[in-house]
């Protein structure tokens, strides 16, 4: 068993492009790591800051927030809204004292499945190197009692 | 949190081992067994797992288990929703289960096809299940909203998909606006001379369709015209397209073409004689251009310049030259919209070591054609650059800025084919020493290979190699006055120089330089490499992921003739289909406003692109059109209230998924 550290990651992805990103780079059996879950929204403007705020509360450790490129939205500006909201979320993260490195936001066209795998396996790696989140002390203490070995 | 979880859920997982696809890099039978017990407390009762749950034994054992368990939700584990998503809600509504209460989450295209470590896409899987589950407590019965079909239909490009397209719908007795935005329509196929594999002449068998298409009841046709705006949606767009001012007024015009005649000032034509011939600055592309009405060239017409002249008018015999015509919009209201955009020619002088533009005797693939056509420049006469002089040795070279990383790394399809037409044609008609240079020979259609055997023994001479260089730089006896074309012969295994007269680049097919501005106007995609992307690649290529919008010939990529007509047949087949049906579906997923929480803060106000949100001032709350509203979802995201819910993607479904998807890990 491999005991270095796996970082848990979810995806958010938009129903348009790069949640196709992804099918496509199933499709066409391009690799990445398993690290990543993915959740499928409408528009990458449907993503409430919340959300991401949930998913490293309940134990991720990275949040992908993935769109259509600028100009390409489905639903003609949506994503630069998530984008707004993207860098007001780093800031509240920083604020919160959580490295605002553990949300990353990237553009995937619906063709983009190499470009997408190439983004998550890349997000694995800088998560990795960031280690474990260890959002509140419930997880500090379960890192006790399961010690995670080998972590950075 | 808006939605609660339903009275008591008894959830039903269904996980796929799709053959070997999802089996080979997932222990199906180890999530399953997994989901049956550790989900027992989310209310799952029974976790099964089949070879094919999309087979109709497959979506049996699901409604068996609806009837006989009492199933009310139920979770798919198998392939994308984008695939299969309606098959299992159409499975569930058969069993009585309203299909929005299924929740089909993907293992094979975001695991076990993409994954390497069976242990960790396992893993992953009951991950991916355990989200599927937690967010199906929270899914609510929905109906499609229904959407009322107009009859009308906007096919845009006059080329040959274009036509075939309007005349298959207007033939079945709808009524089409066919929008062009040269002066005829015709595109590409109305400048060739002769079409592979046949050789039958391009004009006669083109224009009795452009005629049919000019004369029928059913197709507005608007030429000199380009799409604006685009507003609604599948059943009922909006297109505003802008008639350019033809400075000619049709009612009165009778196409008798003495204006052109006694135009004074010839303008050289890089449109359709692409800059070989010239035109007047009153003109028509060609002579057998549908409508027969002319246009002014503004730019280059000695009126519009200089102030006077006139010729035309004075000489017009009904008085249709208008000079104050102005351009017009005009807002049409149509069901679905076909785009045949077409393509544009590769720009050979980006490569520059082939010489085009610097050497007189390169010639482009569309020069060459408008030189063959006997309406051409020179009544097809096959010419060198001065007009007069014919070739002794023509060279034709393969794939220019195709299959080349610098450029366009994919085959244009239709150069070998065409380049292989020309060997023929110059053979036939100059009798001249013909040398193709290609990488690899692609001739594969009905008569296609044929052909290439017939051209082989006709005596053309075939180099397999990639021309490296052509010059006007003799360095050998015999190379003085020529043009040199360098190329490593592959097969014979040398470097050869070959001296020829003339030389032709059969260039590529590039999607037209504004195909993403106008895939934004419409609100479509585009590949990587420009061309517009088809709804499924094999299986639905006509379709965009845009409801109502199809696409048909070669803005989808570049393809031949026949395709292109078979492409525009199929994409009027599925228009037709859903103005027969009278209304069609679409997903129901919509926002709206729970008033009651409504603060009237009004942040959401400014962020709908579709106008679908607007404030009444006296009640002081915010209300969402759902006629209006596309399901983005921004504005649910955006409400410091929670007061408004968009369905299919609630607050409450998307974070329980999160949880769900989170199982292993949560404290």
């Amino acid at each position: 068993m491999n005991k270095t550290f796996e970082p848990v990651l979810i995806g958010f992805t938009c129903n348009w492009c790069s949640y196709r990103a992804a099918d496509l780079a199933g499709t066409s059996r391009t690799k990445y790591p398993p690290n990543i879950r993915l959740v499928r929204l409408m528009c990458s403007g449907r993503l409430d800051p919340t959300f991401v705020l949930k998913a490293l509360a309940e134990g991720a450790d990275g949040v992908l927030i993935t769109g259509c490129h600028p100009g390409e939205c489905h639903y003609l500006e949506q994503n630069y809204k998530a984008l707004r909201r993207y860098h007001l979320l780093r800031r509240t993260l920083q604020s919160l004292g959580i490295e605002p490195e553990r949300v990353k936001l990237v553009w995937a066209s619906a063709s983009e499945g190499l470009q997408l795998a190439e983004a998550i396996r890349e997000f694995t790696e800088e998560i990795r190197t960031l280690g474990p989140l260890r959002w509140n002390a419930q997880a500090e203490l379960r890192s006790e009692e399961v010690p995670l070995e080998a972590v950075p | 949190m808006n939605a609660a979880t339903s009275d008591s859920p008894r959830i039903g997982v269904y996980v796929c081992h799709c053959g070997s696809n999802i089996a080979h890099m997932v222990d199906v039978e180890e999530v399953r067994a997994w989901a049956e017990e550790t989900l027992k407390g989310e209310g799952v009762v029974v976790a099964r797992d089949y070879k094919f749950m999309c087979s109709s034994l497959g979506q049996e054992l699901i409604q068996k288990d609806i009837r006989e368990l009492g199933l009310n939700r139920i979770v798919v584990a198998a392939c994308s929703p984008h695939l299969h998503e309606k098959t299992f809600r159409a499975a569930c509504e058969k069993a009585g289960l309203n299909g929005y209460l299924c929740e089909l989450v993907s293992i094979r295209e975001h695991a076990s096809w993409v994954h390497t470590d069976k242990a960790a896409a396992t893993e992953k899987s009951k991950m991916i299940v355990a989200g599927g589950v937690k967010r199906v407590r929270y899914d609510e019965p929905l109906d499609p909203l229904r959407v009322p079909i107009h009859k009308r239909t906007l096919v845009v490009g006059g080329g040959i998909a274009g036509i075939q397209t309007a005349l298959e719908i207007a033939n079945a007795g709808y009524p089409v606006y066919l929008v062009e935005r040269e002066a005829s329509i015709g595109g590409h196929m109305a400048q060739f001379d002769k079409t592979f594999p046949t050789l039958d002449c391009a004009a006669c068998i083109l224009t009795p369709k452009m005629v049919d298409a000019g004369e029928h009841p059913n197709i507005t046709l608007l030429t000199w015209s380009e799409v604006t705006r685009v507003e609604g949606s599948l059943g009922n767009f909006q297109v505003t397209i802008r008639k350019k001012a033809r400075h000619v007024v049709e009612d009165l015009c009778t196409g008798c073409g003495i204006c052109t005649e006694k135009c004074p000032k010839k303008v050289l034509d890089t449109v359709f004689e692409a800059g070989l011939g010239y035109r007047k600055a009153i003109y028509t592309p060609f002579p057998q251009s549908v409508p027969k009405y002319p246009v002014i060239d503004v730019e280059n017409c000695t009126y519009f310049v200089k102030g006077k002249c006139k010729a035309c008018q004075i000489f017009c015999p009904t008085g249709a030259i208008d000079f104050e015509q102005e351009d017009e919009e005009t807002t049409v209201e149509v069901g679905n919209i076909i785009l045949a955009t077409g393509f544009q020619t590769f720009d050979p002088r980006r490569i520059p070591q082939y010489g085009y533009g610097r050497l007189a005797n390169v010639f482009t693939s569309l020069e060459f054609e408008r030189m063959s056509n006997a309406a051409g420049p020179t009544g097809g006469e096959i010419v060198l650059r001065d007009g007069k002089t014919k070739p002794q040795s023509v060279a034709i070279v393969h794939c220019v800025g195709s299959r080349d990383r610098r450029y366009n790394n994919y085959c244009s399809v239709i150069c070998c084919m065409q380049s292989l037409k020309f060997a023929h044609l110059v053979k036939e008609r100059t009798g001249a020493e013909v040398y193709n240079f290609y990488i690899d020979m692609r001739t594969a259609y009905k008569g296609y290979d044929e052909f290439y055997q017939r051209v082989l023994s006709e005596g053309v001479n075939l180099v397999r190699g990639k021309v490296a260089e052509i010059t006007d730089a003799a360095r050998l006896p015999g190379e003085e006055g020529k043009l040199i074309v360098q190329v490593e012969d592959t097969l014979a295994g040398r470097q050869r120089r070959i001296p020829v007269d003339m030389v032709i680049l059969s260039v590529g097919l590039e999607p037209r330089k504004d195909a993403y501005e106008t895939a934004k106007l419409f609100g479509i995609s585009c590949s990587a490499n420009g061309w517009y992307t088809e709804k499924h690649p094999k299986l639905d290529p006509v379709a965009t992921m845009t409801e109502g919008i199809f696409i048909a010939g070669a803005c989808q990529g570049p393809k031949d003739i026949p395709t292109s007509v078979a492409q525009g047949a199929a994409a009027a087949a599925r228009v037709l289909g859903h103005i027969q049906a009278g209304e069609m579906s679409m997903e129901p997923i919509r926002a709206s406003v729970d008033e009651a929480r409504c603060s009237g803060c009004r942040i959401c106000n400014g962020l709908c692109p579709f106008n679908a949100i607007s404030f009444h001032d006296d009640r002081r709350v915010t209300e969402i059109n759902p006629a209006l509203c596309q399901g983005c979802g921004t504005c649910v995201a955006a409400c410091p209230a929670g007061a408004i819910s968009g369905t299919g993607f609630s607050d409450a479904q998307v974070m329980a998924q999160i949880e769900g998807l989170l199982w292993d890990v949560r404290v």
